[in-house]
């Protein structure tokens, strides 16, 4: 809808939402242009909103631990919401099912809304007097909570809004959220040197360490027991 | 033309970035400081995300109909809502203080 409202055509909306198929890279591209930015400026944008889905995927990989010829079929589905989902099943065959089912019909869902949009765009008129660009935001909360299980989790989210906002108007399109990602390995870093010393430890050090760290063990089992198959 | 150079390299750079995470090694990601990492670089991307989609307009911040809508969100999380009910609480809320506030 936003880019029917943008001057890209209807085969344009569609082919962004089959090809490219990660929201906000779409929606930061389409924004871009609809601003008149150089359209290479506008898919480097788009390209950095992108970056985290290569996290996501390193993530993913360890939890679905696909044959390598399958890598391929299943990368453009490395998104937000089947990592969400992917990431709360407690089995490797759950996860698979969890992150096939989510992205399939995701990607059917996404991809007729968008034609749908596109097309009905007009006869709606102005998205945001139905509160629609509120549902990301909202989305992206209701994934983000779960997550937030102890303090150190609750920090890194912290010192991530901070940043994001505070650099926003400073730094171009898509960096901010690159910078606030560095969040992770700050706080990483300081829970780990006051634990243990070394690397390897901080892991154990930040469980131990932390007053809710009872609670982290869960996923961190979890997690352990699903990597703990292929070996 | 030049809309669709855009799309076409969005396109290929989302997708090579997609596929990367794939391929990495998984000797790689069976170091602890790696597993912990890999699990706190999405709260830290999500975390962002959500302020800036709710309190930015372009490179400007702002706070309006959406902060209230992403409240009514965290008040249904809170209450342990369903996932569709917290979308439509926002949506619903954000709608409403705009018509209000119009």
């Amino acid at each position: 809808m936003t880019s029917a409202g943008s001057g890209l055509t209807l085969l344009q909306t569609c082919a962004l939402s089959l090809l490219v198929f990660t929201g906000a890279s779409q929606f930061a591209l389409v924004g871009a242009l609809a601003a008149g930015g150089n359209p290479l400026t506008a898919a480097a944008g788009a390209f950095f909103l992108g970056v985290r889905n290569a996290f996501y995927g390193l993530r993913l990989s360890q939890l679905l631990a696909l044959p390598r010829a399958v890598r391929p079929f299943a990368a453009q589905w490395v998104i937000d919401e089947t990592t969400a989902v992917a990431l709360s099943q407690p089995t490797r065959r759950s996860v698979r099912i969890g992150f096939t089912v989510t992205g399939l019909s995701l990607y059917l869902l996404w991809n007729l809304t968008t034609l749908l949009g596109a097309a009905g765009a007009e006869a709606i008129g102005d998205t945001d007097a139905w509160g629609l660009d509120a549902a990301g935001p909202a989305v992206f909360l209701a994934l983000l909570a779960p997550m937030l299980k102890t303090t150190t989790e609750r920090a890194v989210a912290g010192i991530a809004v901070l940043l994001g906002l505070g650099l926003l108007p400073v730094l171009p399109a898509g960096v901010p959220v690159l910078v606030a990602a560095l969040a992770a390995p700050a706080v990483l870093y300081v829970t780990g040197r006051r634990g243990t010393k070394t690397a390897d430890d901080v892991f154990v050090g930040v469980a131990n360490e932390a007053p809710a760290g009872a609670v982290n063990e869960t996923p961190a089992d979890a997690q352990n027991d699903v990597s703990g198959e292929d070996r | 033309m030049n809309i669709w150079i855009a799309i076409g390299a969005t396109a290929v750079g989302c997708y090579a970035l997609k596929l990367i995470g794939l391929l990495i090694p998984a000797g790689v990601l069976e170091r602890p400081l790696v597993q912990r990492l890999a699990a706190l670089l999405p709260v830290a991307l999500l975390a962002a995300l959500t302020a800036q989609q709710t309190f930015a307009d372009g490179r400007v911040l702002v706070v309006d109909a959406k902060a209230a809508g992403l409240a009514a969100a965290a008040v249904a999380l809170i209450l342990r809502a369903p996932f569709l009910l917290v979308v439509a609480a926002a949506v619903v809320v954000t709608a409403g203080v705009r018509a209000m506030t119009g």
